[in-house]
């Protein structure tokens, strides 16, 4: 069944005339000249369907918080997709703008909302350069301005590139950026739908979930809710990566088998080769093993299993590389990304750091290993915002689940280094390029 | 923020070299909003960033749009892109300083014109994004107009390893491609043509399959077949957005040359000379009158 990516590379989709001679903008009809706005929301409620970025919130819910009255409330469309692994945003922003655009509309209208802004990450160049012509075309048709198609609703839409941030892809971390600021995260509650971006109501969802809005009303809500499992309905776009053979998005019913998506659709590892772990939902995920495969793919069964469906993101590890390899590249990256704004996350992601890189020089012993564990668990819930929290799970499930390895990696090191002579080695936390021309006092 | 960023002096043994966090003149008062009489702002630069500011409820939110497109006229933001930009904003140069800092995209040292950016992220590593960061570093060497730097999960880990070219994705690569992209930037080309993103299908079978509704696909133009709506060529002069070129008149070029030369300024000790209330280092001062 596939609903987002029905024919997707039809070529010129992503122009107006392509996409309205498929059906484009009747569901914006069917929903401003047939619905109220109560309508459309019940709709989406009985959809049950949950967001796509990765809180797996659901998006009926979310809208039903807004406060009711006059005043300026605004809709941001998260696409700062910047989750390692994550590349679904992209393939629908680029292939099929009007159906984001109509979602917009259409979510907008059942919040009774008039302002809605799409966050688009600056590296998306190409794809910001499409969304923006779709935007003008539909503006130019009337599917948006004042008194869209002869109804009461009205939207200005305006889509705003980011910079090169991870962080703003956290929904507070993108309204500070939107608002021109540094994308700090903020103190939460109150959330964005109480008060959001300018201090206004906001509601904020993923590109996917958005660009899935047209297809509930189309299809009806409780119709859209009858695909996928009772808890995660509809189908939902993984993005798989890393060591298969196929690697893109495809699109599967929720509730699919793990094994079917990975070796099924994306071929598996090559020929050879075995999984040893895989992350089910982007790199803040922590890892399942291959005794996991066949989990259903669906957002409770991956909670019950420890893990998260997250943003879909399913990265491939086989058994060619070394657990720790990729620990350090995941500490490496939230470590950069770290806003620095509380301490547990900005300290805890670079000692991580350090102490992998400890294990790697040979310079660790087990009991490293259970610092590691700690820090990571003091991170966990106590920042503002869970990018640290998205470094600590997966470090801290590779640690419990591949420690006999990680033990014998630093066994394994340490013999290296102490074959090695000890003029080479550099101390702990001094690394080259910081060992400056200055002499020693 | 990581490009940007000059390492912290130290002895030999490890230890920060006293002084490496003192604070700028602090005798010396900050910079205030630049006076907009006295500070000359390209017209092509002024109308773009007073399109962003009249978009947004709050002028403020147009920071990052306005240091985009000052970037694109100076190739860095330099303290007089930044000047220029508070100007018109009506914002200190401290505030726009903070801001360009924060974010990954924005250079605030003087900058190659070209960039490239390579994938080191966990799905692009495994399938040996390391070796090709390499293979750049080194291709590229010496060459004044190419900026290589290893970046984050640029999304598009579908065709991984890769590497964004000014905005352009292109992979899967290998390691003979590092070759290929120098010289195709050199040539003024569409850089790796068949590798890039824009062309590549939806991988999902059951899609590709519901496509012969449409007619069986034409074998010569299926597989080029432009799913991004763009032409081919690099046709960037078009388009919106901050990959578009300002143009400058002939009076306007004299009246803002070029930013000089980055000098190296890593071997100053911190904190010398650094200006006003920026936190730009010591080189950018002298390029900021």
């Amino acid at each position: 069944m596939k609903i987002l990516f029905d024919r997707i590379d039809e070529p010129g989709l992503n122009t107006l005339p392509v996409y309205e001679r498929r059906g484009g903008y009747q569901s914006l009809r069917k929903a401003l000249l047939e619905m109220t706005p109560e309508e459309v929301l019940s709709n989406l409620m009985d959809s049950g369907i949950r967001g796509r970025g990765g809180a797996g919130f659901q998006m009926g819910r979310k809208i039903s918080f807004l406060p009711h009255g006059d005043m300026d409330k605004y809709l941001v469309c998260n696409a700062d997709e910047s989750e390692p692994g994550t590349f679904k945003d992209r393939e629908l922003i680029q292939k099929s703008p009007h159906m984001l655009i109509e979602g917009i509309i259409i979510a907008s209208y059942a919040g009774e909302i008039s302002r809605a802004f799409i966050y688009i990450r600056g590296e998306y160049d190409r794809q910001a350069d499409i969304l923006e012509a779709a935007i003008a075309e539909a503006a130019a048709a009337g599917y948006l301005g004042e008194r869209i198609l002869g109804s009461d609703h009205s939207l200005s839409l305006v889509l705003h590139r980011g910079a090169g941030a991870y962080i703003c892809g956290e929904e507070t971390g993108l309204l500070d950026s939107l608002e021109g600021k540094r994308g700090n995260p903020r103190l939460k509650p109150p959330f964005p739908a109480i008060e959001g971006l300018y201090h206004g109501p906001t509601l904020i969802n993923n590109v996917e979930t958005l660009s899935t809005v047209p297809h509930i009303i189309r299809m009806g809500g409780k119709k859209y809710a009858e695909l996928g499992v009772e808890t995660s309905t509809g189908t939902k776009l993984v993005s798989v990566s890393g060591d298969v053979q196929r690697p893109g998005n495809y699109e599967i019913e929720l509730g699919t088998p793990s094994r079917e998506i990975i070796y099924g659709l994306a071929g598996g590892p090559q020929e050879g080769r075995e999984v040893k772990f895989w992350f089910p939902g982007g790199s803040s995920s922590p890892v399942l093993t291959k005794d996991d495969l066949d989990l259903p793919y669906d957002f409770d069964t991956m909670a019950k299993a420890g893990t998260m469906l997250g943003s879909g993101a399913i990265i491939v590890v086989d058994d060619s590389h070394t657990v720790l390899e990729v620990a350090l590249k995941v500490a490496k990256f939230y470590a950069h990304e770290s806003c620095g704004k509380c301490v547990p996350c900005r300290e805890g992601t670079n000692w991580t750091v350090k102490m992998l890189e400890r294990i790697q020089s040979g310079e660790a012993t087990p009991m490293d290993l259970d610092i590691m564990a700690s820090v990571c668990e003091q991170i966990i819930g106590n920042c503002l915002c869970v990018l640290g929290d998205a470094m600590a799970m997966p470090i801290g499930s590779m640690v419990a689940k591949f420690r006999s390895e990680l033990e014998d990696e630093i066994e394994a090191a340490r013999e290296r280094a102490e074959g090695a002579d000890l003029d080479d080695v550099v101390p702990i936390g001094v690394a080259d390029e910081h060992a400056g021309p200055f002499p020693v006092h | 923020m990581t490009a940007t960023r000059r390492p912290v002096p130290r002895f030999g043994h490890g230890s920060r070299v006293p002084g490496w966090d003192d604070a700028v003149d602090l005798t010396k008062a900050p910079a205030t909003v630049p006076d907009p009489a006295t500070t000359p702002v390209p017209p092509g630069l002024r109308e773009t960033i007073e399109a962003a500011m009249a978009k947004y409820p709050d002028r403020r939110s147009a920071a990052i749009p306005a240091l985009h497109a000052a970037q694109t006229v100076y190739g860095w933001c330099s303290p007089q892109a930044i000047d220029e930009v508070a100007s018109v904003m009506q914002l200190t140069p401290a505030y726009l300083t903070a801001v360009a800092t924060f974010y990954d995209m924005f250079s605030t040292v003087p900058k190659p014109r070209n960039d490239v950016y390579v994938c080191t992220n966990i799905s692009c590593s495994l399938l040996g994004a390391d070796e090709f960061f390499e293979a750049m570093l080194a291709a590229a060497e010496g060459d004044p107009d190419v900026n290589v730097r290893s970046f984050e999960c640029l999304g598009a880990c579908d065709i991984a390893p890769m590497a964004s070219v000014n905005g352009e994705y292109v992979g899967p690569l290998e390691l003979d491609d590092a070759e290929r992209i120098v010289s195709d930037l050199r040539a003024g080309r569409a850089v790796l043509e068949h590798k890039q993103l824009r062309y590549r299908r939806c991988v999902d079978p059951e899609v590709a399959a519901e496509e012969t509704d449409f007619g069986p696909p034409d074998r010569e133009t299926t597989e080029m077949t432009d799913t991004a709506g763009l032409g081919p060529e690099g046709d960037t002069e078009d388009r919106p957005g901050p990959t578009a070129a300002i143009e400058m008149t002939d009076e306007q070029l004299a009246a803002h040359p070029e930013p000089e030369a980055h000098t190296d300024e890593d071997t100053h000790p911190a904190g010398e000379g650094a200006d006003e209330a920026r936190d730009g280092g010591p080189g950018e001062a002298e390029d900021g009158e």
